[in-house]
């Protein structure tokens, strides 16, 4: 393949980032967002022609006697330390980044498109689209990384333009310090990240992704025999590798800044914290998925720390007011629904090496499904702020009525995500599902259960809002659809959401690229849809018509459902640990050290320097003709001293 | 007979020691720059000296000299200019006058 367009692909949205950045203030509001939104279009065409003659095209060099090949576009050497340390760019093409691919365009230009509607006349309307565009060409690099040093780079990059766009509202202090928080807690989780690529990269002398994962025994022969802090080295690699995707997709304990990253316009919500950004930690994972493989002690860490994420953030979404946070507890809870199917893909050795390739396959199919049906989500979220201008559910009630096209495309994100048929993510789901109990029936188990509270709070959310009682503001500010560039993303997502879970996923991305042929496990699938009902019957009892069950409930366990509301107080942790620990004893002892031994030392240098000066200085008595007497009554010993010694 | 080196030397020193005694005793300004100068004299009076007598097949010492008198002009110079300027500040030429300017 030429390397034209897969470089175009990368410099279209940089190039908007900085022509909008330079000069956006120079445009007006409709010039700036048409160039954001053609350039993002072009992309997106360049980018799913990228993805079908990757796909489809039958190149050997994409597909070979029908597997699957990965396959490096280009890769040019950026930065020569030495000769082994190398750090290089590229472009590799591989099932799961053609996937990428055309998950962040499509959604990146769905987006687009519906902030034109959504964020009309705000104030910084150009340096918004900006970042986006810069976001856009941040992820597609992360996603097509050659080696994993790169990924690193791109890595942060979207670390920075989440941060920009949490804080895009920089005039309210709750997004700023949202912005702040963000960066700080993934910054804390990429400083893992680093010292994983560091020790990998060390024992293997590769940052290359092919190099790594193409032969995984023999990168565990080179570091097999190390050890690092009492482990092998791999394993504490891996394990370190993977807090970096703990920290971006939000996995307790580093998921605390992603309910406050709703702070940021909601649209963005929708592309970043909802589709793309927050996914990179599976994408990691699953790019070093045959690594991870010879090493199960790391699956197991992932699987353990999906299964208990994915249960609390599913609790704390039954109890939160805010639709945006129940909707990014929601995001929570669906990606550690990704790594722990990721987490239980590997299989026990029978006869030499065998893995199973079912939860790998099924969590790349539900990040496909749900980065669609969860932007749909948010897109529809943010049409109903948009009209009746609250977070809050209570400020909603009975809109059905008001917004036809929110309320349908909405209805299908929510039967989507709670995986009824024939939606997207009920093939996903049961996918996944089968996969976990192919390891162990507790995993199968738990998850299904997390899978029927997933239905319950989205249609807790769905019934809030859109049934029960009329809010009376609607009296004097009727809300309504949005313009037609909002409304027309979300019918196009809600198709997309009903149709993708007919696409044969397992014939496009698989781990080792072999065709897999997906077929329904009816047990599996019956009991996750009779979950799912179940859950949704549920919620449409309580919150269907007002009534007093919901409070009955809150009066039964107050405990819970106050520590549910207040997430388990993982904030308030953070703040203990953070001020009352770490400021109070760790730093204020640092800081009497700085202040009385350091600081100190110098002081000490000044003072005795200035004290000795002060006596001294009667010597420079002003007498040039004493000076002169010294000056020779000196030359004079020193000439004495030299004749005795040399003569 | 030829004179040996001696002969030539000790005027010079006398000179030199004639220079101190006149630095450290004189009160003013333009006395203790003569003195200087003697000194600076006997100086290149040596350079000569040894120039003719150790090294007779080279002129260092005789083009040294001629660069310390040009100096020594110079020098002058930027003394008379700095004594102006004290007579001037103080209204007269004593180095016991110039005791203020320190510290």
């Amino acid at each position: 393949m030429e390397a034209t367009i897969p470089i175009l692909i990368l410099a279209f949205p940089l190039f908007t980032f900085l022509l909008l950045g330079l000069l956006g203030m120079k445009m007006s509001h409709k010039v700036a967002g048409f160039i954001g939104i053609a350039m993002l279009g072009t992309t997106a065409v360049l980018a799913y022609i990228v993805a079908c003659t990757y796909y489809f095209s039958g190149d050997p060099a994409f597909i070979f006697e029908g597997v699957r090949q990965q396959y490096q576009v280009f890769d040019v050497t950026w930065l020569a330390f030495t000769q082994t340390l190398v750090v290089k760019l590229g472009f590799l093409l591989d099932p799961i980044s053609a996937l990428m691919l055309v998950v962040i365009t499509t959604i990146s230009f769905m987006v687009h498109l519906y902030s034109w509607g959504y964020m009309e006349g705000e104030h910084g309307f150009q340096r918004y689209y900006a970042f986006l565009s810069l976001f856009t060409f941040s992820m597609l690099g992360l996603v097509v990384a050659t080696n994993i040093f790169q990924m690193y780079i791109f890595w942060e990059l979207v670390g920075v333009s989440s941060y920009l766009l949490i804080g895009f509202f920089y005039k309210l202090p709750s997004a700023v310090s949202a912005s702040k928080k963000a960066f700080i807690v993934t910054r804390f989780a990429d400083l893992g990240f680093l010292i994983g690529i560091l020790l990998l990269s060390y024992y293997t002398d590769t940052f290359n992704f092919i190099e790594l994962t193409q032969n995984p025994e023999l990168v565990l022969g080179t570091t097999g025999g190390a050890t690092y802090m009492g482990a092998s080295v791999l394993t504490v690699a891996m394990v370190l590798i993977f807090t970096g995707g703990m920290g971006k997709s939000a996995m307790m304990p580093l998921h605390i800044w992603l309910p406050d990253a709703m702070e940021g316009p909601t649209p963005v919500s929708a592309l970043i914290h909802a589709a793309t950004m927050v996914v990179a930690g599976v994408y990691l994972v699953a790019r070093m998925f045959p690594l991870y493989c010879v090493v199960d002690t790391s699956l197991t860490f992932i699987c353990c720390v999906g299964a208990i994420t994915a249960f609390y953030a599913a609790m704390v979404a039954c109890a939160q007011t805010d639709i945006k946070r129940i909707l990014a507890f929601s995001t929570i809870s669906q990606i550690a629904f990704m790594m722990v199917s990721l987490g239980v893909a590997y299989d026990q050795p029978i006869e030499g090496v065998h893995y199973s390739g079912l939860g790998y396959m099924a969590g790349m199919f539900h990040l496909f499904t749900h980065a669609m049906f969860k932007a749909l989500l948010f897109l529809g979220a943010g049409a109903l702020i948009h009209a009746v201008h609250s977070n809050e559910y209570t400020a909603m009630g009975g809109l059905r009525k008001y917004m036809p096209i929110t309320h349908w495309t909405f209805l299908i994100g929510c039967l989507a995500i709670a995986g009824i048929w024939p939606f997207a993510g009920f093939f996903s789901k049961d996918e996944m599902l089968a996969a976990m109990f192919n390891r162990h029936w507790f995993w199968g188990a738990w998850m299904t259960m997390v899978a029927g509270l997933t239905a319950f709070y989205m249609f807790r959310l769905y019934f809030l809002v859109f049934w029960g009682e009329e809010n009376p503001h609607y009296k004097e500010h009727k809300p309504h659809d949005g313009p037609w560039q909002m409304s027309l993303p979300l019918i196009i997502l809600a198709g997309v959401s009903i149709c993708a879970g007919w696409i044969q996923f397992g014939e496009f991305v698989t781990w080792n690229g072999e065709p897999y042929h997906i077929h329904i496990e009816a047990p599996v699938a019956c009991t996750s849809l009779i979950v799912a009902c179940v859950g949704i019957g549920l919620a449409a009892l309580m919150y269907m018509k007002p009534n007093k069950l919901p409070a009955q409930f809150k009066d039964a366990w107050p405990a819970l459902w106050k520590a549910a509301n207040r997430r388990f107080y993982w904030d308030e942790i953070y703040m203990f640990i953070t001020h009352k620990i770490i400021f109070n004893i760790i730093c204020k002892s640092i800081a009497w050290f700085d202040r009385h031994v350091i600081d100190a030392t110098m002081d000490g240098f000044a003072k005795v320097t200035q004290s000795v000066s002060f006596r001294i200085r009667g010597m420079q008595s002003g007498e040039v003709q004493s000076y002169v007497g010294w000056y020779i009554t000196g030359a004079v010993v020193l000439a004495g001293i030299a004749w005795l010694c040399f003569a | 007979m030829d004179l040996s080196m001696l002969w030539y030397l000790v005027p010079s020193v006398i000179m030199f020691v004639c220079g101190i005694y006149g630095f450290m005793t004189r009160k003013n300004l333009i006395a203790i720059l003569i003195s200087l100068e003697l000194m600076l004299n006997s100086a290149d009076l040596n350079f000569v000296i040894f120039n003719r007598y150790l090294f007779p097949g080279s002129m260092e010492g005789m083009i040294f000299t001629l660069f310390a008198v040009a100096l020594a002009a110079a020098e002058t110079a930027i003394a008379i200019a700095i004594i102006i300027n004290i007579y001037r500040a103080v209204g007269n030429t004593d180095i016991n006058e110039v005791k203020q300017m320190r510290f």
